[in-house]
């Protein structure tokens, strides 16, 4: 196939706060967007051709929320699209178009305003299968705990090595400015607080952090034409498993959805050993114990994930960088816009803007988002630079 | 409006919640939107019985309500201008249910008023506009189309009363009464 490459030219963000109570969710997207469309130097209304924003309605608390998607990012009377997922979700869609010669800019937006959301454990309860709703189940994230078990049981992780993934990521975000919920830790710490969802701890629970990105991508030639620096997109691929089915038939301990995006990810990349030809990779870890699983279905644990870490393999200056951002459990939890700040990260990081937490010697990243519980949907991206 | 009782087996609410097959769940979702810079502004406004809009710098319209960008130029707006409150009609309609189809004792009359603002044409498709429930005229009025570019006025909720709310504006209600027109 002769598509053409696409690249990311323009990035913009704003808020990484718990908080950002004196704007609204959409002057937070104008915010991010003018930042992009500075970055990438074109004019919203002249030079981008589509405009998509990944976002939900009930984490928006307007019903048909696509709406209010073009105004704040300049998509009025334009092409504008939005999606029910995960940010990086819609960078795929971005990367199809552009790669089909529709567009040759296209600007992706999501946003998180978790802190408008007084119930948000109920919301991640309406995202139950009714029947499952009727148990009143307390806490509707206890499916992580069932996750987390299924998990350790059959990879021999033991709970130390949960509690070493939120030491390792809390702690590593203190380097970084975007990282609100970053804290110092030591094992003990963790593994003495109580438990949240046997056997994770409030430590390995990504907290919610307020957040608007935009992300601006063009066809090789458009970004050559106006910017100098530019991420390529190598590969993108994601996939859903169950959940229009019964969760409960879902492949417990396991993320299929994730193993099959990055495979067809890493086949348009021409990868054949990821983590040997890659250099870092900014993964799912909004509960402790999925980074582990993450890097297990993405292929990037050869021998165990957790003996892996043990051995300070994905550490910061080990041979394997993970989450060198600080991940969610630093970063935050911010809800569709979290595969979109995955990226954001890794692209600093090429482009050797990450500041405090820069890499040395980062040419490829890989970057894998989840969406869940319970709809376990995953996306897989390689990105480049030149 | 009369409902005629027909004959035969009346189906009621609980008999049928009763029926197997039915999960019923009550969504408990709740918000608190942040207003943000623009809106926040607005509502202080109403509070003092203001309308506030945003200039544009670059196409001069009057955004009420009021953005900090402009849609159509992607520009940040730049100040506050207040805005008379008045304005004309755009369209109108009676409502005679409620959100749960019920049948309302009373209709209500909402309308789009476009306010008078600087920065639009007279007949532009776009304007500084409000929604809001329109007083001081009938259901027929409205029928027979006499309300359609209407001058209306805001008529404000006493100053101890408002909170800074839309709702700080009881209704828009025609600038001439009838019978001062005549």
């Amino acid at each position: 196939m002769s598509y053409v490459r696409v690249a990311v030219i323009g990035i913009g963000y704003y808020g990484f706060k718990p908080s950002v109570p004196d704007l609204s969710f959409r002057e937070m997207m104008l915010e991010a967007a003018m930042r992009a469309y500075y970055d990438a130097n074109v004019d919203a209304r002249r030079d981008i051709d589509v405009f998509i924003s990944c976002q939900e309605d009930f984490w928006e608390g307007i019903a048909i929320s696509n709406e209010f998607a073009p105004e704040p990012i300049g998509g009025v009377l334009r092409p504008t699209m939005t999606i029910t997922g995960d940010g990086l979700q819609c960078i795929g869609q971005a990367y199809m178009i552009i790669k089909s010669g529709l567009a040759d800019i296209v600007a992706v937006e999501a946003h998180a305003k978790p802190s408008d959301i007084e119930s948000i454990q109920e919301i991640y309860e309406l995202s139950l299968d009714p029947q499952v709703r009727t148990l009143n189940i307390a806490n509707p994230l206890f499916q992580a705990g069932l996750d987390a078990i299924a998990y350790m049981r059959w990879s021999g992780a033991r709970r130390e090595h949960l509690a070493m993934i939120a030491v390792k990521n809390r702690s590593r975000g203190l380097l970084n400015p975007r990282a609100s919920h970053a804290s110092k830790l030591s094992l003990d710490m963790v593994l003495n607080s109580k438990p949240v969802i046997y056997p994770l701890t409030r430590f390995e629970i990504a907290d919610y952090t307020d957040v608007a990105i935009n992300i601006v991508l063009a066809s090789e030639e458009k970004a050559r034409k106006f910017t100098e620096k530019h991420i390529w997109i190598d590969g993108i691929w994601w996939s859903t498993e169950v959940g229009s089915g019964a969760i409960e038939w879902h492949e417990w301990g396991r993320m299929p959805s994730l193993r099959l995006a990055s495979r067809e990810a890493y086949r348009q990349a021409g990868l054949s050993n990821p983590i040997n030809q890659t250099d870092f990779a900014e993964v799912e870890d909004r509960f402790s114990y999925i980074e582990l699983l993450a890097l297990e279905e993405l292929g990037l644990a050869p021998g165990g994930a957790h003996r892996l870490l043990e051995s300070g393999f994905y550490d910061a200056n080990g041979s394997y960088p993970v989450n060198p951002s600080g991940g969610s459990l630093a970063v935050g939890l911010t809800l569709e816009a979290t595969g979109l700040w995955r990226l954001l990260e890794a692209i600093l990081q090429l482009r050797g803007e990450a500041g405090g937490v820069q890499l040395r010697d980062a040419r490829r990243a890989i970057v894998a988002s989840w969406r869940g519980p319970p709809t376990y949907t995953s996306t897989v991206a390689v990105i480049s630079k030149e | 409006m009369r409902s005629i009782r027909l004959p035969g087996m009346y189906l009621r609410e609980e008999d049928l919640r009763k029926l197997v097959g039915v999960i019923e769940y009550t969504p408990r979702a709740r918000y608190s939107y942040s207003a943000g810079q623009a809106l926040s502004e607005f509502l202080r406004g109403l509070r003092e019985g203001r309308i506030l809009g945003r200039l544009c710098p670059s196409c001069n319209r009057v955004l009420v309500p009021p953005r900090v960008y402009c849609e159509h130029c992607y520009t940040q707006t730049t100040e506050w201008v207040e805005v008379p409150g008045t304005g004309r009609v755009e369209s109108v309609v009676v409502s005679y249910i409620g959100t749960a189809r019920e049948r309302l004792e009373k209709p209500e009359i909402i309308a789009v008023i476009r306010l008078d603002a600087p920065g639009y044409g007279r007949d532009s498709f776009d304007f500084a506009g409000l929604f809001h429930k329109l007083c001081g005229v009938t259901e027929d009025d409205v029928k027979s189309g006499r309300v359609i570019g209407l001058r209306v006025k805001p008529r404000w909720k006493p100053l101890e009363l408002r909170t800074g709310s839309i709702l700080d504006i009881e209704c828009f209600e025609p600038e001439v009464v009838e019978s001062e027109r005549a």
